[in-house]
């Protein structure tokens, strides 16, 4: 495996106490294959993310767990090596494509800057990177593009720019934070083709961040279902769409709006705050299906068919798959 | 009737220039025509830039357009002066998109629903009193939180305390703003149910500005597709999905993301050049317009 983390916990330390933002997450990232991290706002998939690459700000702090990328423990690591790693062997795309880019310098200089700080190339050569890069995410004109500033560029062409960014030092894992949010649907397509593209032509992993099950459908090859600071459901693509096991990843699949002018099936309540999460399983007060052990403790992770953990397979941690407490 | 009928509107804008340097011209709606029935829900679509806000607000005049009519109830908004104006509002009102930012901070949640009540001198402390409640318990809030601020609801409450404004001095005519796309994905059903149960049980009509095609083909009876300022394809929505004319809107609705992993994917690249610039709308079939 590429990228296993394991009960990776990042709390924030506000005044009425420390916050779990990530709760004991574990997930793994194969070679070459798309890990897809559902979640709405504030279930924590960013901070994840973030934890990853050490990059949380205080008053956020990764409160342990393990997070292990080709062999080496990335929590454990010095920081000029964790720098040096960054960027380089995991790179990192953001939501904004307006904001993620310096606005003082030019495009050429940003991609340019990113082979320079790794030593991947000289200045000499950074320019000519930067334009064959520019020409590979499909930016027109990129010898005269190379010389524009991030304002002369449209909200498509910047993350393109920044995919260009992400991909210049050839990495093996990009992360991937909400990347398409921002654009329009058409440009959204065409971002996620490039990044699909670039991901089988490069042959590396992507961890695509997304609330939006049709990108999920599109793009990922596994699963991960964040609620609340913590893994619900985790399993191949299909099996989610096909078999959905967590009450929680049902109710997001059927409030989808479909054909149909029928009322839509809402999820009940609303996404609790993190620092006053219900006792048991973080979704039970929203739960149609809950029944007594949902308030005791927060669910183990159960098998699709009901068994104790399998390593790669469909898991759900949702009381209903523990057939001696039905 | 039409409840509303939009014509030739236009609305340009200068952007840049100043002292001594001329600015550019953008043409954010140019000669935009459609009417809305009755009880009707009739969606704008487009990308951000092609003018689908802009006509929204056009309509109500919370931007003054450049030329056209805009007749709601047969007579033409844009002709009315300062306090005929305020009158018509009453009856169109607007949610916004965001609402983060559309409700004062500052308020309590009860002063923001009663305030156009305050501004429309309708009813006296009473009645005002028992109309926010009943508008509270309309929109599904809990008559308890009244005197709440709005930080202190989470974001479908403060789009309920949003839509509970608008609904106060008992409009026919909402315009939506893209109303649910800056909720969580599992609030923005309860929303959508509301508003469509609203519609019924209030007889609304609604002008329901949106990016997402897949809330808009759930939620429309006919939707008009504006690219660069103009509407290149109105139809009713079963029409409109199903057999797409222009171009642009070929593109659009092959980009949608299909919550199916098993989909084919037909993606259709827009080829700027296969837009004939210069067509004028012309009936395909029955009700279904492209400017092909």
């Amino acid at each position: 495996m590429l990228l296993e983390v394991s009960h990776l916990t990042t709390v924030f330390d506000l005044p009425g106490g420390p916050v779990p933002a990530v709760d004991e997450v574990s997930f793994v990232v194969e070679p070459g294959e798309t890990l897809c991290l559902v979640g709405e706002s504030g279930s924590g998939k960013s901070v994840t993310a973030l934890s990853i690459l050490r990059l949380v700000q205080p008053p956020g702090r990764i409160a342990g767990g393990r997070v292990r990328f080709k062999g080496r423990d990335l929590l454990t690591l010095a920081e000029p090596d964790m720098r040096a790693l960054r960027g380089a062997e995991i790179s990192l795309i953001f939501q904004e494509p307006m904001t993620a880019l310096n606005p003082v310098f030019t495009v050429g200089d940003q991609i340019g800057e990113a082979l320079l700080v790794h030593g991947r190339a000289t200045r000499h050569e950074a320019r000519a990177r930067a334009i064959e890069l520019l020409t590979a995410v499909r930016i027109p004109d990129p010898a005269a593009r190379v010389d524009d500033y991030p304002h002369q560029l449209s909200g498509g062409q910047r993350q393109r720019v920044l995919i260009a960014i992400a991909l210049a030092c050839k990495p093996s894992l990009v992360i991937a934070d909400e990347p398409t949010t921002a654009l329009d649907v058409t440009i959204q397509a065409e971002i996620l083709d490039l990044l699909r593209e670039m991901k089988n032509a490069l042959g590396l992993s992507l961890l695509l961040i997304t609330h939006d099950f049709g990108v999920v459908a599109e793009t990922a090859d596994r699963v991960a279902v964040m609620y609340a600071g913590r893994i619900v459901e985790t399993g191949p693509v299909r099996a989610i769409f096909a078999s959905p096991q967590h009450p929680y990843t049902r109710g997001l699949l059927a409030s989808m709006p479909g054909l149909s002018r029928t009322r839509l099936k809402a999820i009940e309540g609303t996404v609790p705050m993190l620092g006053s999460l219900p006792p048991g399983c973080a979704f039970n007060p929203r739960c149609p299906d809950r029944f007594a052990p949902c308030t005791t403790a927060p669910p183990p992770e159960y098998t699709a068919s009901g068994a104790t953990t399998a390593p790669s397979g469909h898991t759900a941690r949702c009381y209903l798959l523990d057939h001696a407490a039905r | 009737m039409p409840l509303v009928e939009v014509s030739h509107l236009v609305k340009h804008f200068v952007r840049g220039g100043g002292f001594l340097r001329k600015g550019t011209l953008v043409r954010a709606v140019d000669d935009v025509s459609f009417a809305i029935d009755e009880g009707e829900t009739f969606g704008l679509v487009g990308e951000s830039g092609s003018g689908k806000t802009t006509t929204g607000r056009c309509m109500l005049r919370l931007i003054e357009p450049t030329s056209g009519s805009v007749r709601f109830k047969g007579e033409d908004v844009l002709t009315f002066p300062r306090q005929r104006l305020r009158q018509a509002r009453r009856d169109m009102q607007i949610v916004f998109q965001d609402p983060y930012s559309s409700l004062n901070p500052r308020m309590r949640a009860r002063t923001i629903v009663e305030e156009p009540l305050v501004i429309h001198k309708l009813g006296d402390a009473r009645a005002r009193r028992d109309r926010v409640a009943e508008l509270f318990g309309l929109v599904g809030l809990d008559p308890a939180h009244l005197e709440r601020y709005p930080h202190q609801f989470s974001g479908g409450q403060r789009q309920r305390i949003g839509l509970a404004r608008a609904l106060a001095l008992n409009p026919s005519f909402l315009v939506l703003d893209e109303p649910v796309s800056a909720l969580d994905v599992s609030v923005q059903a309860q929303v959508v149910n509301l508003l469509m149960d609203l519609q019924q049980q209030l007889k609304l009509t609604y002008l329901f500005v949106a990016h997402d095609l897949r809330l808009v083909e759930h939620i429309c009876n006919r939707v008009a597709v504006m690219y660069l300022g103009k509407i290149v394809e109105m139809a009713p929505v079963g029409s409109l999905f199903a057999s797409p004319q222009h171009p642009y809107t070929r593109a659009l609705l092959s980009a949608i993301p299909v919550p199916d992993p098993d989909a084919p994917r037909n993606r259709i690249v827009l080829d700027p050049a296969s837009i004939n610039r210069e067509a004028n709308l012309r009936e395909i079939s029955s009700g279904h317009f492209a400017a092909v």
